[in-house]
C-alpha cells in the first residue's frame, strides 16, 4: 500500500518544511516577500477592477450633484481651516506653558496614508498587509491608526508592502490608559476570535474606578505607541482573580473588520 | 507526461490563496475565512499523480503562509498529511459521487486547520484561540465540504474543454476486414 515513491514524496516534502521552519526569521521574511511578489500582477488587476465601478459611477453622476458636493466640501474646508487656526494657537500656548514648566515639547505626529491590500487568510491571526514598504520609509513597530483610533503596529516590512498586526492579536499588546480621574492603566489583550471589535483591558488594579462609556487611550508606556491615541470605549467591567484584579471589555473605535485605508505614524 | 492537469491545479491553488487573502465576504458573513486548499488537495489526491500532490502541498502551503503571520512552511505538512492517505487509497474511494466528494472535502477541511494549529501550538506560537475557534472550524469544514464537489465539477469541465479528448474507437477494425478473393475483384 505504501509504495517507495510515497515514502520519497513524504520525506522530500517534510524535509522542505523542516528546512523552511528552521530558517532564521530574516531569511523567512525575505522568502515571504519573494513569494508574495508572485501575486503583484493580481493585485494590479484586483485594484483596477475595484476602481472600475467607482469610475463608472463618477462618470454618470449629474452635474447638479457634483456642484452640491463641491459646495459642501468648500464649507467643510472653511470650517477645518478655522479649526486649524484655533489648534495652532492652542499648540503655541501649550508649547509656551511646557517651556515655562521645563517639560519636554511634544513632537507632532507625522502620518502617511496606506491602502489595506490583504487580510490574513488564516483565522487565528489578525494581520493585514498595506501597500507601503521600506521604499516609503516604513519600519517595524510603527503605530498604525485610522481617524477613529488605533489599529495596530507594523510587524514586518518588505520593499513594497508591510504587514500590520492588529490590536486584538496576541502579538500586539498595547499599554492603555482609561480617561478617568485616576487614569487607571492596563494592557490590551485579545478578546474572542470571532468579534474583532472587542478586546480585553487587563492587569488593572482591583481598586480601578471603571465605568462603561469611559474612553481608553494609549498610555505612552512601552515605547511603541505615543500617548493619547484613542483606542475605544469600555463596555463592561468585571473583577477577576478572586477579586484581586479588574478586567474590562473595550469596544474598539476603529472598525478592524472593514479597514480600507490606514495611517502609518512616523516618530 | 501531460502537464495540463498539474498546471491547472497549481493555478487554481494560486488563485484560491489570492482570493482568501483579498475577499473578506466569508469572514464578514460567517466569522471565518474558508480555506479551499484542502478541498483542492482532495481532488488532486484522487485524480493526479504523487508529484502534483507534493507540489500542491509545498507551493499551496508556501503561498498561504506568505500572506499569513504563520511561520513559513507550517501549512505544508498538514496539506500533505491530508492528501497522501487519499492518494494511497484512491482506488477504493468513490470519487465520482457528489456526496462522497462532500464527505472527503469535509474530512480534509477539518483535518488541515486542526493539524496546522497543533503544529503552531507545538512550536510555541500563540494563535488566537477561544470558544469561537470551534465555530470557525465548523465554518471551514462546511465551506470546504461544499466547495469540493464544485471543484471536482470545475476540473472535470476544464479537462473536457481544454484537455486532450479521449480517442474514439473507429468502426473499422483491420482484423475484421473481409478479404475478397481474386474472382470477386
Amino acid at each position: 500500500m505504501f509504495k517507495q515513491k510515497n515514502y520519497v514524496a513524504l520525506g522530500a516534502v517534510v524535509f522542505v518544511a523542516v528546512v523552511l521552519l528552521s530558517l532564521p526569521t530574516r531569511a523567512t521574511g525575505r522568502l515571504k516577500l519573494a513569494l508574495g511578489s508572485w501575486f503583484l500582477p493580481l493585485f494590479g488587476l484586483a485594484s483596477a477592477s475595484q476602481q472600475l465601478p467607482a469610475d463608472l459611477a463618477d462618470s454618470v453622476l449629474p452635474r447638479r450633484e457634483l456642484l452640491q458636493q463641491i459646495d459642501a466640501l468648500r464649507r467643510e474646508n472653511q470650517q477645518l481651516k478655522e479649526q486649524q487656526i484655533q489648534t495652532a494657537a492652542i499648540a503655541r500656548e501649550n508649547d509656551q506653558l511646557r517651556g515655562l514648566l521645563g517639560w519636554q515639547r511634544q513632537v507632532p505626529w507625522r502620518l502617511k496614508l496606506a491602502n489595506v491590500v490583504m487580510r490574513d487568510p488564516a483565522n487565528w491571526w489578525r494581520t493585514v498587509q498595506i501597500d507601503l514598504g521600506s521604499r516609503d520609509g516604513i519600519q517595524t513597530n510603527q503605530p498604525v491608526l485610522t481617524a477613529e483610533g488605533l489599529v495596530g503596529r507594523v510587524s514586518a516590512v518588505s520593499y513594497v508592502s508591510s504587514q500590520v498586526v492588529l490590536v486584538g492579536d496576541q502579538n500586539c499588546r498595547v499599554s492603555a490608559m482609561v480617561e478617568n480621574a485616576t487614569h487607571d492603566m492596563g494592557v490590551l489583550t485579545p478578546g474572542g476570535p470571532l468579534d474583532s471589535s472587542l478586546v480585553q483591558l487587563g492587569y488593572l488594579a482591583s481598586s480601578a474606578n471603571l465605568k462603561p462609556g469611559q474612553d481608553v487611550l494609549t498610555s505612552g508606556l512601552g515605547g511603541i505607541f505615543p500617548r493619547g491615541i484613542p483606542i475605544g470605549k469600555i463596555v463592561d467591567v468585571q473583577t477577576v482573580e478572586y477579586g484581586l484584579a479588574t478586567e474590562a471589555s473595550v469596544k474598539l473605535n476603529a472598525n478592524l473588520g472593514a479597514l480600507e485605508q490606514v495611517w502609518v505614524m512616523f516618530k | 507526461m501531460n502537464l495540463f492537469q498539474p498546471i491547472l491545479i497549481l493555478s487554481f491553488a494560486f488563485l484560491a490563496v489570492f482570493g482568501e487573502a483579498t475577499l473578506g465576504a466569508p469572514r464578514y458573513w460567517f466569522g471565518a475565512q474558508i480555506d479551499l486548499l484542502p478541498a483542492l488537495m482532495v481532488y488532486a489526491a484522487l485524480n493526479a499523480d504523487l508529484v502534483t500532490v507534493s507540489l500542491l502541498a509545498v507551493l499551496g502551503g508556501l503561498w498561504f503562509d506568505s500572506f499569513s503571520a504563520n511561520p513559513l512552511g507550517i501549512s505544508i505538512v498538514p496539506l500533505l498529511a491530508v492528501g497522501l492517505p487519499f492518494h494511497m487509497r484512491r482506488d477504493l474511494i468513490l470519487r465520482n459521487l457528489p456526496f462522497a466528494q462532500l464527505m472527503l472535502g469535509a474530512a480534509a477541511s477539518a483535518a488541515a486547520p486542526a493539524l496546522t494549529l497543533l503544529l503552531l501550538l507545538n512550536g510555541g506560537k500563540e494563535p488566537l484561540l477561544g470558544w469561537g475557534t470551534l465555530w470557525q472550524w465548523l465554518v471551514m469544514t462546511a465551506g470546504g465540504a461544499v466547495a469540493t464537489p464544485f471543484i471536482f465539477a470545475l476540473f472535470d469541465w476544464c479537462g473536457r474543454a481544454l484537455g486532450y479528448q479521449p480517442q474514439t474507437e473507429m468502426g473499422f477494425r483491420p482484423d475484421r476486414e473481409i478479404r475478397h478473393g481474386r474472382i470477386l475483384r
